[in-house]
């Protein structure tokens, strides 16, 4: 057996023959207290450390288009794990604004609040105010829709979307589209995204050229990262299959509470850190529940991702930093 | 006499809701003064900690009121595979009740975390 064929055991897509596959599957984790920088050209990844990033290249540093993400602000939570997740928001909207260069937007990726309570939700608006972006764009997670069905989620940032939020809209040439697979969700189950918003994906990307830059987001993951704890999406493979055509697509995804990366074929997978308190490592605990750090540490386990797009260097930048710098 | 012991109850409740104690929920609810001998085994109770439900399988008899307490730190619903029964979003010490009143096999899952799933089989 070749060398190859060994690595190619572990690969599920290859649609652009572009070399990926041979560097099988990559998986890469940011940590505690670690920043980790991203950049894709050609098919290669290649990743630094945040420590290194006054040596990169300003241009393809910054790209033409760069924006954030955030997730996972649980406002109303208060238990030992973070008993201040409006100190640690408020912390991320300050690092946002230290970023050089202005970025675009924002993109929340759901769990906006605890409880979905009004207060809750004002709270966030009332934070994000502060943020020197011009908008925000967002996708619920269960824990906005769960007590009302959605009402109040909608109500706020229902405006222009279809079904239980879901939406797309372009920015300098990427094609953005935001998921929303927390309704609805069956006994045993994963996340599901269910027919009519597939029906819709599908029609959303019909007429778009291959050659456009997707970037898909959703609360949970859209990618197998741990079944057992509810970690991954039922019909998310019905999704990526619509995106097969298109050369570079990149996935983001919040829940877990911990940054988390892989490639397959053609499509980038990242999870956020949450701004509000960590959770476990796949399998390292009996349960997902919220991880308690040592107060001094809780920073270093939060944070907020940015994401530069090189125009014409099929380059996505991802960097993640923790609350803690 | 009984109405000073619900009094005091509630002055329980109270310094339990502050203190975010654990169990001093429940410890009042099971008082012996506060439920008749005869409806306290009528009534049992469902534990949610640590991302499930215990006992997972709950075997009672026909007319039991089941409560389900969130001993949890993150919030979970209980809600019913064929819808009929659901909690609102119970948070932490929250409770949920529901009485069963024809025998059958109820399975019910978390609709937060679908993951979570468990049953109650009616004799």
């Amino acid at each position: 057996m070749k060398k190859e064929d060994e690595v190619r055991d572990e690969i599920k897509f290859d649609h652009n023959g572009d070399g990926i596959d041979r560097r099988g599957f990559l998986r890469c984790m940011a940590w505690a207290g670690t920043g980790t920088l991203c950049v894709m050209k050609g098919g290669v990844l290649n990743s630094y450390s945040l420590s290194a990033l006054s040596k990169l290249d300003p241009a393809a540093a910054m790209g033409e288009l760069s924006f954030v993400q955030i997730s996972d602000s649980h406002m109303g939570f208060n238990k030992p794990a973070n008993p201040d997740v409006i100190g640690t928001l408020k912390a991320a909207i300050a690092k946002i604004n230290a970023l050089p260069g202005n970025p675009e937007f924002l993109l929340h990726t759901g769990d906006i609040t605890h409880l979905a309570k009004p207060e809750e939700f004002d709270n966030v608006q009332q934070i994000l105010k502060d943020a020197k972006v011009k908008e925000t764009f967002y996708v619920p997670g269960e824990h906005d829709v769960a007590s009302d069905e959605g009402k109040e989620y909608l109500e706020r940032y229902g405006k222009g979307t279809k079904g239980a939020g879901w939406h797309s809209f372009d920015k300098n040439g990427v094609h953005f589209i935001g998921l929303v697979n927390v309704v609805d969700l069956k006994a045993g189950g994963l996340g599901t995204l269910g027919p009519e918003q597939l029906e819709w994906l599908e029609d959303d990307l019909k007429g778009k050229k291959s050659s456009t830059p997707i970037v898909v987001f959703a609360h949970i993951p859209l990618w197998s990262v741990y079944p057992q704890w509810g970690w991954g999406t039922e019909d998310s493979a019905q999704a990526l299959s619509y995106l097969k055509k298109f050369g570079s697509v990149t996935v983001l995804n919040g829940h877990i509470h911990q940054t988390m990366q892989k490639i397959e074929g053609n499509v980038t997978f990242h999870t956020a850190a949450s701004t509000a308190f960590p959770q476990p490592a796949p399998g390292t605990a009996d349960s997902p529940g919220p991880m308690k750090v040592p107060a001094e540490q809780l920073r270093s386990v939060l944070g907020i991702t940015s994401l530069n797009f090189v125009r014409g260097q099929k380059a996505l930048a991802v960097v993640d930093s923790n609350l803690g710098e | 006499m009984k109405r000073a012991t619900r009094i005091l109850g509630m002055g329980f409740l109270l310094v339990a809701g502050f203190n975010h104690a654990a169990g001093s929920w429940r410890s009042v609810n099971a008082a012996p003064v506060l439920l008749p001998a005869e409806q306290q085994q009528m009534a049992t109770e469902v534990k949610i900690d640590n991302f499930s439900f215990s006992p997972a399988t709950l075997e009672i008899k026909a007319g039991t009121t089941v409560t389900w307490t969130n001993a949890d730190d993150i919030p979970h619903t209980v809600v019913s595979n064929d819808k009929i029964f659901k909690s609102k979003v119970l948070d932490t010490d929250q409770k949920f009740s529901f009485t069963f009143d024809k025998p059958g096999t109820y399975p019910y899952f978390c609709s937060l975390h679908p993951k979570m799933t468990a049953k109650v089989v009616v004799q």
